[in-house]
């Protein structure tokens, strides 16, 4: 059977990786191309790299980031970050990305999903979604808002809905990254993975907060995750990639054990 | 020289990139000429078979490789390559190249649970022994993205079967053609091993 997927999310910053906590107080923690060796020869199932300057001239710093990791990591690669365009997206593509990542252009201006679909295929389309709770209301029924921008707006539209209509519009895949959870390590937001993995048929990934392997262990079972997203818990070398997939897998969860 | 046949179906470096890294230097080409003198050939591709198959028709690429398999040249399938290397495609009911007799079959799936495409890294099952698929072990898994699935005809023509609910054909051959339904240019060590074996393959099967 199909084995659920450990996903390394790499933020990257003029091309130094970079780590935030709760989307602010970033800094820079080393180089990307080098984690990503070192995370894929230790068993990591596909990578995400998320460019979090995404200005113009950074955009081709991050294209020759990509290009470097997909000469040397032979594993599914996404990119993600300021892509507000199909050539954006086949920028990357060229450059070596597998997937792209599409999240606020996408929530200003939803056609990009399927315009990117029809140009790159469904299956590569990701559409990246950053969540905040807030209170049930009649426009929020789900208690899950969507947010743009790092965060730092608000946009009034359920997260359920948004998933719901991102997949009608022709993602292959969706990213559910929990604002609250982010960066705390405290646990994936159970409630709004499950919840979304319950409303869609397209595979769904965890992300925010994952501090444990039991925690990935919770969102990939009672979360109805297909894939959990980890980032600090293995940047800075608490965790090894393949001891939580050894973790994972003594826990019962089938994952890849030969790499 | 080897060539990675380009038919717009698809990103093809990053086959190229893992070619590279097991010392296989392959030109990417759309050129029937170039793929008549190739001395193995890599057939990728993503996407539909419909447009597919327009594509090959339309730059003659198909006469070209028919030309290759007939000529005991090593070819080797990949996912989209694989599937129209069949006869038939349920996927825009379309007519294929037909060097390997069988069909291409949409899954059909009970288990709510279970997605289509089917994407992801699962467990490729050696049922027959091929010079491509030596020292795979069990448990290896390999990276898929797919909706439809291989159906040979011929059960000495299945070489791998994976499991999504039911098991289907990954891997199938014929003389000097070999497909896989993953992508080994994803599938980490395990799928370098596989086109590293190709850079040698004479395109026999050993008996």
């Amino acid at each position: 059977m199909l084995s659920k997927r450990v996903i390394a999310c790499l933020d990257v910053r003029n091309g130094k990786l970079a780590k935030s906590i709760q989307f602010v107080n970033t800094k820079d923690i080393g180089d990307p191309v080098e984690k990503a060796r070192e995370y894929y020869l230790d068993g990591l199932d596909e990578l995400v790299f998320y460019d979090i300057t995404a200005s113009s001239e950074a955009r081709s710093i991050m294209l020759s980031v990509v290009e470097s990791v997909a000469e040397q990591v032979f594993i599914p690669l996404s990119v993600g970050g300021g892509i507000r365009s199909v050539r954006d997206a086949t920028d990357l593509r060229m450059a070596g990305a597998e997937k792209i990542n599409v999240n606020s252009a996408a929530v200003l201006r939803p056609q990009l999903i399927s315009e990117c679909a029809a140009a790159i295929g469904s299956q590569n389309v990701v559409l990246s979604m950053d969540v905040r709770r807030v209170d049930n209301t009649a426009e929020m029924p789900s208690g899950f808002e969507i947010v743009i921008n790092g965060g730092r707006r608000s946009m009034g539209l359920d997260a359920l809905a948004w998933a719901k209509q991102g997949e009608e519009l022709g993602a292959g895949e969706l990213v559910v990254n929990s604002i609250d959870a982010d960066g705390t390590r405290d646990g994936y937001d159970i409630a709004l993975t499950r919840s979304v993995a319950e409303t869609v048929k397209i595979p769904v990934i965890a992300s925010g907060g994952a501090g444990t392997p039991s925690h990935l262990h919770e969102v990939l079972t009672a979360g109805k995750a297909d894939a959990a997203l980890i980032a600090s818990m293995v940047h800075y070398g608490e965790y090894k990639v393949s001891e939580v997939k050894t973790a994972l897998h003594d826990l019962g969860v089938k994952v890849r054990m030969s790499w | 020289m080897a060539v990675i046949v380009d038919y717009d179906a698809g990103n093809l470096r990053s086959v190229q990139r893992a070619c590279d890294e097991v010392g296989l230097t392959a030109t990417i080409s759309d050129d029937p000429k170039a793929i008549r003198h190739a001395d193995r050939i890599i057939f990728p591709g993503v996407g539909a078979a419909g447009s597919a198959m327009r594509s090959i028709r339309k730059s003659g690429v198909d006469v070209a490789l028919r030309q290759a398999f007939q000529a005991d040249v090593p070819i080797l399938g990949i996912c989209l390559g694989l599937q129209i290397s069949l006869e038939f495609s349920e996927e825009d009911n379309q007519t294929t190249l037909g060097f390997l007799p069988g069909n291409v079959c949409r899954f059909q799936l009970n288990r709510p649970d279970l997605k289509i495409p089917h994407m992801g890294w699962n467990e490729v099952e050696v049922r027959r022994r091929h010079p491509l698929l030596e020292g795979i072990e069990e448990g290896d898994e390999f990276y898929f993205v797919h909706s439809f699935f291989p159906k040979p005809r011929n059960p000495a023509t299945v070489y791998a079967l994976t499991q999504y609910e039911r098991e289907f054909c990954c891997a199938a051959g014929l003389d000097n053609f070999f497909g896989t339904q993953f992508h080994p240019e994803k599938s980490g060590r395990v799928g370098l091993g596989l086109l590293g074996r190709f850079r040698f393959w004479d395109g026999r099967i050993a008996k």
